[in-house]
């Protein structure tokens, strides 16, 4: 196989791909007087069109992507991404539109933002909804930021947010950005929130309980009414990560169960791109009682004209420079205008099925360690697989020669070696067989012939690649010094 | 529009292989007093004909397409290569996760690994992680990790960094034990030295600095390094505009010992503020504090060399409470489309674009400060921003100026009060000379109008 170097080992003097107009005013020496100039900037890379063009298609062969394939990455939603949501988002009147352009020039813009916090607001049964959090942790961030304000507003000073033990690890790193301890709260043996260890914990030290529902087992918490009469007994605020929100839509709200605040993941339930990690989106929703408190600006209509409402005296601030990663929010926004109010029911229902269709397929022969009903993803052990010397990571490497991505591995912690599947609505039958098709044959292998997993994979541009070494030994760019060794 | 896959057959197959009857079966375990039992309020769903006319009106209600622009304050008109809309559309970039399964993501993180490795050339600076959101929570993000790293509780901020900036910095530490101060400026545009010394102390456990600031006034970054050092503190150099360090000395040879900012300059549209992309640099010694995803260099079994992600003790998936920042998703999308751009410009283009938007804006502060009821505010050396003050209400001037088509700068009243009539005015490649003299002269007939008018 033809390996692609680093393109700082293609650069030569003198190639050059971009050409900027010659300069057309006078040229001035003494622009630069008494400033440090920079000579060169060694070691950047001076390569030709072609190469940079066949450099970077050559790379793509090696990514594996959702549009090549089955993707069923639990708890990060890779459904299809459709493409007229491209194309709407790449529209001229978007793309050159400037932040800080008067408002009236940007009518559309302030349009497009407006529509999409109302209709998340009636998707969600929350009040008020903001686009600024860049992706799923800032909403976190200023979701918890905002119980904070508020119960300062109120003269509470508590210390305390509580965290079920199955939460994703940006709960506890956005609680504590939020100058919060954090608290673990124990799953039960259905995988759901302790309610005995949770109303213990409770108190009037305690800020918030943060609670994914359903949770990261895919298990729904039934208790979600008495989980929030619990903690708005005393006083606190419940917070939902509504990452899993796809196994909800057009089926229940998270306003009708009583939380004050959610996030949404833009790029999960409203089918925008990854991108290979972002950019992402995450809107942050909230009941009246938290809205003075939402970052600012906040969009408002005023007749038939759309504004940017800064005098907003209880907000927590704002959280990133002007107002959100709009381009993201056009595309969803465009998702959910095409899929109207059944297509979006369709959206939880099909997902649901799904992920139901394949734990029935394969629960027989991969270990549950919960028995309760899953809705939108399931969580696999690597139990049985002990006895083969064979782990959940061999699991998954070998998954990628059968031309599957692997699910999500040890996630959440209070499974063993687990193997998170989400498969999402988009996916069709056939590559739902597949894949069971897939992980019942690694079953079998895993017996008769372990070796073949744990040099897995095997049909892939890099073997699998040794992580510790990189980290133990970390070589973060490269240097011309390397240049010999490529 | 739907974009499922299964027909009415594979459904009842499934349902039967499952063992109920319907899908509504299924969400048995959500409480039925908590289920919708009406459809959302929503639009009804749209084709796609019907969709594109939609955004198509939407967009159009934008008319800020048809002004020439003087605009800049942290989001800037640059030149983008076709082939980096080309190249970054392609599915194999746009449609993967977070590249957790290195064999399947080579495309990804090599293309990270080069991200990473030109931040380090432009600034000078031993690591850079795989980015951040924006400029503004880097500024956040390298306030709280210097304040890990020296566990003192003072931070001083320039008053002439990007506004947005600040407020992010405020928000981000405001239910923490940090505590900012403010620095001010001076007339030349740049910080108030004297005033920096009396600021620092032994609870000072860093300065921000952002160069050119603001103003567009290019700081002495090197002096205010030396003094942050030898009072054991650290100094942060911010980057609002990021085609400066085409021209200007690396961040890393003046003393930086953190740099972050924004890079929506290396070929992101304007796309009404987002998204962006935001960097951070370090010393190699700070490498345990520093937040965001890392990607490293390392073999395969067969011992080629691969690329994966690294240092992830650093991160909330593992270190969850005590992780160095609890970003997950960020910006990768758009690191690959900076990567494309430098690539593409290369070392010679892309210090030519710099050089090129130096000499503009000298030429256009030039032009405009002569004319008659216009002050340059500040004497300090720019880069490609300048602020101008007016004599009379910019308001009715800019009017004037709109109905000729122009978009005039941005008015510094709403975020500096001091500095009323006072206006940024932004000037890169994409404008011509004609450009800018057709702005000199539409503010000079402004400015002569005007005085007209009260006569």
């Amino acid at each position: 196989m033809i390996r692609e170097p680093l393109i700082f080992v293609l650069s030569e003097k003198g190639k050059r791909a971009c050409l900027l107009p010659v300069l057309d005013v006078d040229e001035k020496k003494s622009v630069t007087q008494g400033i440090t100039v920079r000579k060169n900037i060694k070691g950047f890379p001076q390569v030709s069109e072609v190469e940079v063009v066949r450099h970077f298609t050559r790379l793509s062969t090696t990514n594996y992507c959702v549009d090549e394939g089955f993707y069923p990455l639990g708890s990060c939603t890779m459904k299809y991404n459709p493409k007229i949501n491209e194309k709407v988002a790449g529209f001229e009147g978007f793309l050159v539109a400037h932040p800080l352009a008067p408002e009236e020039m940007n009518q559309g813009n302030l349009e497009v933002l407006k529509l999409t916090e109302d209709l998340l607001c009636e998707i969600t049964g929350m009040d008020k909804f903001s686009l600024q959090p860049s992706a799923g942790a800032q909403g976190e961030l200023v979701g918890m930021m905002m119980i904070r304000a508020c119960l300062e507003s109120r003269g509470e000073q508590r210390k305390v947010v509580l965290i079920p033990d199955s939460a994703h690890g940006t709960n506890p790193s956005s609680a504590h950005l939020c100058g919060y301890k954090v608290r673990e709260i124990k799953s039960n043996s259905r995988g759901t929130v302790d309610l005995q260890d949770l109303a213990a914990g409770m108190s009037e030290d305690v800020a918030a309980f943060m609670v994914t529902n359903p949770n990261t087992l895919g298990v729904f918490e039934s208790d979600i009414k008495e989980i929030t009469r619990i903690v708005h007994s005393e006083g606190g605020f419940v917070y939902m990560d509504g990452a899993n929100m796809n196994a909800l839509i057009g089926t229940s709200r998270p306003g009708d169960m009583d939380v004050d605040v959610i996030h949404l993941n833009l790029h999960k339930t409203f089918s925008t791109p990854h991108g290979g990690g972002g950019p992402g989106s995450g809107p942050v929703g909230v009941k009246e009682v938290l809205a003075p408190f939402l970052p600012k600006p906040h969009i408002e209509k005023r007749g038939e004209r759309y504004y940017f409402d800064y005098d907003r005296p209880q907000s927590i601030g704002q959280v990133k420079s002007f107002y959100g990663n709009f381009l993201v929010v056009v595309r969803a926004l465009s998702y959910i205008l095409s899929l109207g109010p059944e297509g979006l029911k369709e959206i939880s229902e099909i997902a649901v099925l799904n992920a139901n269709y394949i734990r029935k397929s394969l629960e027989d022969i991969y270990h549950l360690k919960y028995n309760s009903p899953t809705l939108h993803e399931c969580v696999f052990s690597d139990l049985f697989l002990k006895d083969f010397g064979v782990s959940n990571l061999d699991v998954a490497k070998r998954l990628i020669d059968y031309n599957v991505h692997p699910p999500t591995m040890s996630f959440p912690l209070i499974v063993h070696g687990a193997l998170m599947v989400e498969p999402t609505e988009t996916e069709s039958k056939r590559d739902l067989d597949l894949f069971i098709d897939a992980m019942k044959k690694i079953a079998i292998e895993a017996e008769k012939n372990p070796e073949l997993l744990k040099s897995a994979p095997h049909l892939t541009y890099v073997r699998r690649l040794n992580e510790t070494t990189a980290a133990r030994n970390p070589i973060l760019k490269w240097t011309p010094e390397s240049k010999g060794k490529e | 529009m739907s974009y499922i896959s299964l027909s009415d057959k594979d459904q009842k197959d499934m349902l039967a292989k499952i063992g109920v009857l319907s899908i509504d079966e299924l969400f048995q375990c959500i409480p039925e007093n908590i289920r919708l039992d009406r459809n959302l309020k929503v639009p009804n769903a749209h084709t796609e004909l019907e969709l594109i006319k939609r955004f198509l009106l939407l967009s159009e209600k934008n008319t800020y397409n048809g002004y020439l622009s003087f605009l800049g304050a942290g989001a800037y008109k640059h030149f983008i290569p076709a082939a980096v809309d080309y190249l970054s559309i392609r599915g194999e970039f746009v449609s993967p996760y977070t590249p957790y399964q290195p064999e399947v993501s080579q495309g990804t993180l090599q293309s990270i690994f080069e991200f990473q490795t030109m931040i380090c050339q432009l600034t000078g600076m031993d690591v850079g992680n795989a980015s951040l959101y924006d400029g503004a929570s880097g500024a956040a993000e390298a306030v709280l990790m210097a304040n890990r790293l020296m566990r003192k509780n003072k931070v001083l901020v320039a008053k002439s960094i990007h506004p947005q900036y600040r407020n992010v910095i405020e928000t981000y530490t405001q239910n923490l034990d940090i505590h900012i101060e403010e620095i001010g400026y001076m007339d030349t545009g740049q910080v108030d030295l004297d005033g920096l010394k009396d600021l620092l102390d032994d609870q000072t456990f860093a300065v921000i600095i952002q160069s050119p600031n603001f103003f567009g006034i290019i700081e002495p970054f090197e002096e205010i390094a030396e003094r942050s050092r030898k009072n054991k503190t650290l100094s942060i150099f911010l980057v609002a505009e990021a085609v400066s360090m085409g021209i200007l000395e690396a961040p890393g040879k003046l003393g930086a010992d953190i740099v972050t900012g924004e890079t929506q300059s290396f070929g992101m549209p304007l796309s009404f503020g987002g998204p962006y992309l935001g960097f951070m640099a370090c010393s190699k010694e700070f490498i345990r504090q520093f937040p965001g995803r890392i990607v490293g260099q390392t073999q395969d079994l067969d011992g080629n060399t691969g690329y994966v992600l690294t240092l992830s003790t650093r991160e909330q998936h593992i270190r969850r409470e005590k992780a160095t920042s609890n970003i997950c998703t960020n910006q990768a999308l758009c690191a690959l489309r900076a990567t494309i751009f430098l690539e593409l410009m290369g070392e010679e283009g892309f210090m030519d674009m710099a050089r090129q938007n130096m000499q503009k804006a000298a030429y256009a502060f030039e032009q405009l400060s002569s004319l008659q009821g216009v002050k340059p505010r500040f004497s300090g050396r720019i880069f490609n921003e300048f602020v101008l003050g007016f004599e009379r209400p910019w308001l009715e001037i800019d009017l004037m100026l709109r109905e000729k088509k122009i978009c005039g700068g941005f008015p510094l009243k709403k975020d500096f009060p001091e500095l009323k009539n006072c206006v940024l005015f932004n000037v890169t490649e994409m404008h011509t000379k004609e450009d800018i003299d057709r702005l000199t002269t539409a503010l000079k007939e402004a400015l002569g109008t005007q005085q007209g008018g009260k006569q």
